[in-house]
C-alpha cells in the first residue's frame, strides 16, 4: 500500500514542478497567481499523503492552515492586482 | 640613610596648591579690592619655608618618605620621597613660584584679566610639578606629569581669543602628551621587569634590570618622555610657540620648572639606565645637538621672548649633555665625570635664577614699551636703569662671564666636555673629540645671543618716539622678583661651595647613589680661579673674543639664516605631520567609507568567509563523516529541487512581483521540508509567517524601488558572484564539518523522558518553549512587541517629522 502512496506523492510533486513552470513562464501575473493557488492545493495533498506515509495525525492542522492561507493569499493578491493595494484606507482620510 | 618622624604627613602638602585652587575663584569673586595674587602668594611662600627645613636632613645624605595609599591592590601610592634631588627641585618650584606670583601681581591687570582662572591654572601646575619631583611611584609620577602638560596647555592658551595662543597651546599639548604616553609605556615595561612601581626599589634592582630583554626599549621610551618635556632636539619646537603665554608663565613654566621635569626624569633614572652605553650616547649626544641648535637659532630671532626660548632650549641641552657625561662615572673612576653631574645640577640652579630674571625683564619691557620686537627697541638704558642692570647680570651669567654664577657652571661644563675625549669605552675615543668642539661653538653662539639680547635692547641710539608706549621704569613691585633673582646670581658666584654643600651634593648623591656613601665623598671644590693652566679658562677667553667678533659683525652674517628654506624647518615638518594626520586620514577613510551599504556588506561577507574558511583549513577542522548521514528520501530530493528552482527564480527574476511570488515559493517549500522532517509546529508557523511576510512585501510594494537588473556593471556582478559563492561555500563547509564531529551527545533524550512526568505535557516542542526554556520565549515576545511598537512609531512619527522639517525650511 505504501508504494501506492509514494507514487501518488511523486506525482503530486511532479505536478507542482509543472505548476512552477507556469509560475516561471507567466506570461501574465494572473497566470502565475492561479498556478500558485494550485500549488497550495498540491501542497495540501502532498502533506496529506506524507502524514499517511508517516502514520501520524499531527499534520492535519497544517492542511487546514494551508487551505486558509492559500485562500487569503490568493484573495489579497487578486485585490492587489485589481486595486494596487491590499488594505484600503478608510474613507474618512 | 634614615627617615625622620614628622608631625605631618607631608605628602599632603603636594595637594595644598590644589586645595587652594578650589578656593581661589571665591576670593576672586568676593574680594574685589585686593589683587587675587596676594592670596595665592601665601601658598608657595609657606611651602618654600616648610621645605627649607628639610635641608639639614638631606645635607647628610638622608631622605624622608611620606605615603598615602591610593590603589593599594595595584601598588599605586602617593609617595612623597624627599632626597637631595627632589628637594632641589621642590625649592626651585616653590621659591621661583613665589617670585613669579609676586611678579604676576604687578604684571597681570586686576581689572582687565581673568585672574581667577590664571591663578587656578598656576596652582594646579604647582601641585603637578611638586608631584612630579616628589613621587616615588612611577604611576603617580605619570599622573602628575600629565597634569603639568594639561595645566601648561591651559596657561599657554590663557589669552584664548588669540589664534597664536591656541596654536601654541595645542602644539605643546600634542608634543608633550606624545612624550608622556611614551614614558608611560617605559614605566610599564620597567614595572614588568622589576615587578614594582617604586623608583627606589627599581634602583635597588638596577644591576639585574640591565640584562632584561625590554631594558633598551624602556630606556628609549622614558627618554622620549624626558626629551619632549625638556624641549630637546627635535621636540623643542613647542617651546618657542609656548611664548604666547603671559610672561610670568613663560618665566615659571618654560624656563625654570616644567621644562626641567625632563631633566629631573633623566637625573632620577640615571641610577637605573646610566650603566647603558645607549643612555650615555643618547643623552649626551642629543643634549649637545640641542645646545648647538638652540644657541645657533637664537641669534636669528627678533622677538625677545623667542630669543629666550631658544636660549632655554640650548641651556637645557647643556644640562642634559652634562647628565649624560655624568653617567660615564659608572664606568670609570675618573673624578671628572662625577664632576659632570655636579656641573649639571649646578647649572640647573643657575639657569633657573638668571633665565627667570631675564624673562621677567622681557615682560617688563613688553609692559612698558608695548613691544617685544628687538628691531624696534634700543636705547632703554637710561630710561630703565634697574631693568638694564638685571638684564645685564642675567645675560652675562648666561654668556658665562665672571663674576656671575653662569661662569662657574660653564667652566665646569667645558672641563667635562674636554674630559669626554679621554674616555675610552663605547667608541668615545674616536668621536669624543667632537664633543668639546661642538660645545665650544655652541658656547660662542650663546655668548653672541646674550650680548644681542641685552645690548640691542638697551644700548644704541634708540627709537623711543616710535614705540607704542612712552617707556619708563617699571614699578618697584614688578622689579622686586627680577632683582631678587639677579642678586642670587651674584650671591651664588661668591658662595658656590655653600650652595654645593647644602643642595648640590645631596642631589648628586641621589643621581649616583651607588658611588657615594656620604656627601663628604664628593670631593668637589668649586672655585672661580683655576690658574692659568686650566683649559676651560683659555676656552672661555676664546669664547669671549670670538663671540664679541661675531656680535659686532651680526649684520654681515645674519642673512645666512635666510639660506635655510622655510620648507625644511622642523616647524614645517610638524605642520605637515598635522596636515597629514588630518587630511590624509580624511582621505583614507573616504576611500573605504563610501556610504554605500553594498560596499560595507561586501567587506563584512568577504572578511567572514575568508577568515572562516582559512581557519577551517589551517586548523585542519574540515572533515566529512559519511556514516553519520541519514538516508536520503525521494521526497526530500524532489522538494530540494523545488526549493532550488524557486531560489534561482528569486535571484534571476526580472520583475519585483515575480520575485516576491518566488520568495513565497521558497517559504512554502521550506514548510514542506519541515513536514518531511516531521516538525508539525514549525511547519504551521512557517506557513503563517510566510504568508504574512509575502503580504507585507505586497503592502510595501509601491514603496520598493524598481528591480534594477541592468544597472549593475559586469564587474559588480562578478564581485557579487564571488562573494556570494564564497559565503555559500563557507556555510556549507561549516555545516558539514560541524555535523560530522559531535563532541558531546545531545541532551534531547532528557526532554523525551521527562516531558510527560516532569512537565505534564505531550507536545515536546511547546513544553520546551514555555516550560524548560520559557525565558527565550519571553524575550521573543518582547522582540515582537518592540517591532510592533517601532512600526507604529515609524508610521506615525514620519508625518510629524515631515511637518517639522517643512517648518524649519521656512
Amino acid at each position: 500500500m505504501n508504494i501506492f502512496y509514494s507514487v501518488c506523492l511523486v506525482l503530486v510533486i511532479l505536478s507542482m514542478l509543472g505548476l512552477l513552470y507556469r509560475v516561471w513562464k507567466g506570461p501574465s501575473i494572473p497566470d502565475r497567481l492561479i498556478a500558485l493557488d494550485a500549488i497550495g492545493v498540491m501542497l495540501i495533498s502532498a502533506i496529506a499523503l506524507l502524514s499517511i506515509l508517516f502514520d501520524t495525525p499531527f499534520f492535519i492542522d497544517v492542511i487546514l492552515l494551508i487551505a486558509i492561507m492559500s485562500f487569503i493569499g490568493t484573495v489579497s493578491f487578486s485585490k492587489f492586482i485589481e486595486r494596487g493595494e491590499i488594505i484600503e484606507r478608510g474613507s474618512d482620510r | 640613610m634614615y627617615g625622620r618622624r614628622i608631625f605631618l604627613e607631608f605628602v599632603l602638602l603636594i595637594f595644598l596648591p590644589l586645595v587652594f585652587a578650589i578656593l581661589i575663584p571665591f576670593a576672586y569673586k568676593y574680594v574685589k579690592g585686593i589683587h587675587t595674587g596676594w592670596f595665592v602668594l601665601l601658598v608657595p611662600l609657606l611651602l618654600f619655608g616648610y621645605y627649607l627645613s628639610f635641608i639639614p636632613l638631606t645635607m647628610d645624605g638622608g631622605h624622608a618618605i611620606s605615603e598615602i595609599k591610593w590603589i593599594p591592590s595595584l601598588g599605586i601610592t602617593f609617595t612623597s620621597y624627599i632626597d637631595g634631588l627632589s628637594l632641589l627641585f621642590t625649592l626651585l618650584i616653590t621659591g621661583i613660584g613665589s617670585l613669579v606670583v609676586l611678579y604676576s601681581i604687578f604684571y597681570m591687570d586686576k581689572h582687565k584679566e581673568d585672574l581667577g582662572s590664571f591663578y587656578v591654572y598656576l596652582l594646579l601646575f604647582m601641585t603637578a610639578m611638586l608631584g612630579v619631583v616628589q613621587s616615588d611611584n612611577t604611576m603617580t609620577l605619570y599622573l602628575f606629569w600629565e597634569l603639568t602638560s594639561i595645566s601648561s596647555f591651559l596657561l599657554i592658551g590663557y589669552w584664548y581669543t588669540r589664534d597664536r595662543s591656541r596654536f601654541g597651546a595645542l602644539k605643546s599639548m600634542m608634543i608633550t602628551v606624545f612624550g608622556g604616553l611614551m614614558m608611560l609605556g617605559g614605566f610599564i615595561l620597567l614595572s614588568m621587569m622589576g615587578d614594582s612601581f617604586s623608583i627606589r626599589e627599581l634602583i635597588a634592582q638596577a644591576p639585574e634590570l640591565v640584562n632584561q630583554p625590554y631594558f633598551t626599549l624602556a630606556l628609549v621610551l622614558i627618554l622620549l618622555g624626558a626629551f619632549t618635556k625638556s624641549a630637546q632636539f627635535p621636540f623643542y619646537i613647542w617651546l618657542p610657540d609656548a611664548m604666547e603665554a603671559p610672561t610670568p608663565v613663560s618665566a615659571y613654566l618654560h624656563s625654570a620648572t616644567m621644562v626641567k621635569a625632563g631633566i629631573y626624569l633623566v637625573a632620577r633614572f640615571t641610577p637605573i639606565f646610566g650603566t647603558s652605553s645607549t643612555w650615555i650616547w643618547l643623552v649626551t649626544g642629543i643634549g649637545l645637538l640641542t645646545l648647538f641648535w638652540g644657541s645657533f637659532f637664537a641669534v636669528k630671532q627678533t622677538d625677545l621672548k623667542a630669543i629666550l626660548a631658544f636660549s632655554t632650549v640650548s641651556q637645557l641641552g647643556l644640562i642634559m649633555s652634562l647628565l649624560g657625561a655624568g653617567a660615564i662615572s659608572y664606568h670609570t673612576t675618573d673624578a671628572m665625570f662625577a664632576f659632570a653631574t655636579y656641573a649639571a645640577i649646578f647649572h640647573l640652579i643657575n639657569h633657573a635664577t638668571f633665565k627667570g630674571g631675564l624673562f621677567m625683564i622681557a615682560g617688563i619691557i613688553d609692559h612698558e614699551t608695548g613691544t617685544r620686537d628687538i628691531r624696534k627697541l634700543g636705547g632703554l638704558m637710561s630710561l630703565m636703569p634697574l631693568s638694564f642692570t638685571v638684564a645685564l647680570i642675567g645675560s652675562l651669567s648666561m654668556a658665562g662671564l665672571p663674576p656671575f654664577n653662569g661662569f662657574l657652571s660653564k667652566e665646569m661644563f667645558l672641563d667635562s666636555m674636554v674630559a669626554l675625549q679621554h674616555f675610552e669605552l663605547f667608541q668615545f675615543d674616536t668621536w669624543g673629540i667632537l664633543f668639546p668642539i661642538i660645545a665650544w661653538i655652541a658656547s660662542v653662539f650663546t655668548f653672541t645671543y646674550s650680548l644681542y639680547f641685552v645690548l640691542k635692547t638697551f644700548l644704541g641710539k634708540g627709537k623711543v618716539d616710535l614705540l607704542p608706549k612712552r617707556p619708563h621704569e617699571a614699578p618697584i613691585g614688578m622689579l622686586l622678583s627680577p632683582l631678587v633673582l639677579a642678586s642670587l646670581v651674584l650671591v651664588i658666584f661668591f658662595i658656590p661651595n655653600l650652595v654645593g654643600k647644602w643642595i648640590i651634593k645631596p642631589a648628586v648623591m641621589a643621581v649616583q647613589p651607588t658611588l657615594y656613601a656620604s656627601p663628604s665623598d664628593i670631593k668637589i671644590h668649586v672655585s672661580a680661579w683655576h690658574g692659568f693652566d686650566s683649559v676651560a679658562l683659555w676656552l672661555t677667553v676664546a669664547i669671549v673674543i670670538t663671540g664679541t667678533l661675531l656680535y659686532l659683525t651680526i649684520p654681515k652674517w645674519q642673512p645666512l639664516y635666510r639660506l635655510q628654506p622655510a620648507k625644511l624647518s622642523l616647524n614645517e615638518a610638524y605642520d605637515a605631520l598635522m596636515r597629514l594626520g588630518e587630511k590624509g586620514m580624511n582621505r583614507l577613510s573616504r576611500v573605504y567609507m563610501t556610504g554605500r551599504l553594498r560596499t560595507y556588506l561586501l567587506y563584512m561577507f568577504a572578511f567572514l568567509s575568508v577568515t572562516v574558511i582559512a581557519v577551517l583549513f589551517m586548523k585542519d577542522a574540515f572533515m566529512i563523516d559519511m556514516n553519520s548521514f541519514a538516508a536520503i528520501s525521494l521526497y526530500g530530493v524532489l522538494n530540494a529541487v523545488i526549493l532550488l528552482l524557486s531560489v534561482g527564480f528569486v535571484v534571476f527574476s526580472r520583475s519585483r512581483l515575480a520575485a516576491i511570488i518566488a520568495l513565497g515559493g521558497v517559504g512554502y517549500s521550506v514548510a514542506l521540508f519541515f513536514v518531511i522532517f516531521k516538525a508539525p509546529d514549525l511547519a504551521l508557523t512557517q506557513l503563517v509567517i510566510e504568508t504574512v511576510s509575502v503580504a507585507l512585501f505586497l503592502l510595501a510594494f509601491k514603496h520598493l524601488p524598481a528591480l534594477n537588473t541592468h544597472g549593475e556593471t559586469t564587474k559588480n556582478k562578478v564581485v557579487n558572484l564571488i562573494i556570494s559563492l564564497s559565503v555559500g561555500v563557507m556555510v556549507t563547509l561549516v555545516a558539514l564539518s560541524s555535523h560530522s564531529q559531535k563532541l558531546i551527545p545531545s541532551i534531547s533524550q532528557y526532554y523525551k523522558d521527562t516531558v510527560a512526568t516532569e512537565a505534564g505535557g505531550g507536545n515536546i516542542v511547546n513544553v520546551i518553549l514555555v516550560d524548560y526554556r520559557g525565558f527565550d520565549t519571553l524575550f521573543e515576545i518582547a522582540v515582537l512587541a518592540i517591532a510592533g511598537i517601532a512600526v507604529l512609531g515609524m508610521i506615525r512619527l514620519r508625518v510629524s517629522s515631515r511637518k517639522e522639517t517643512t517648518d524649519e525650511n521656512k
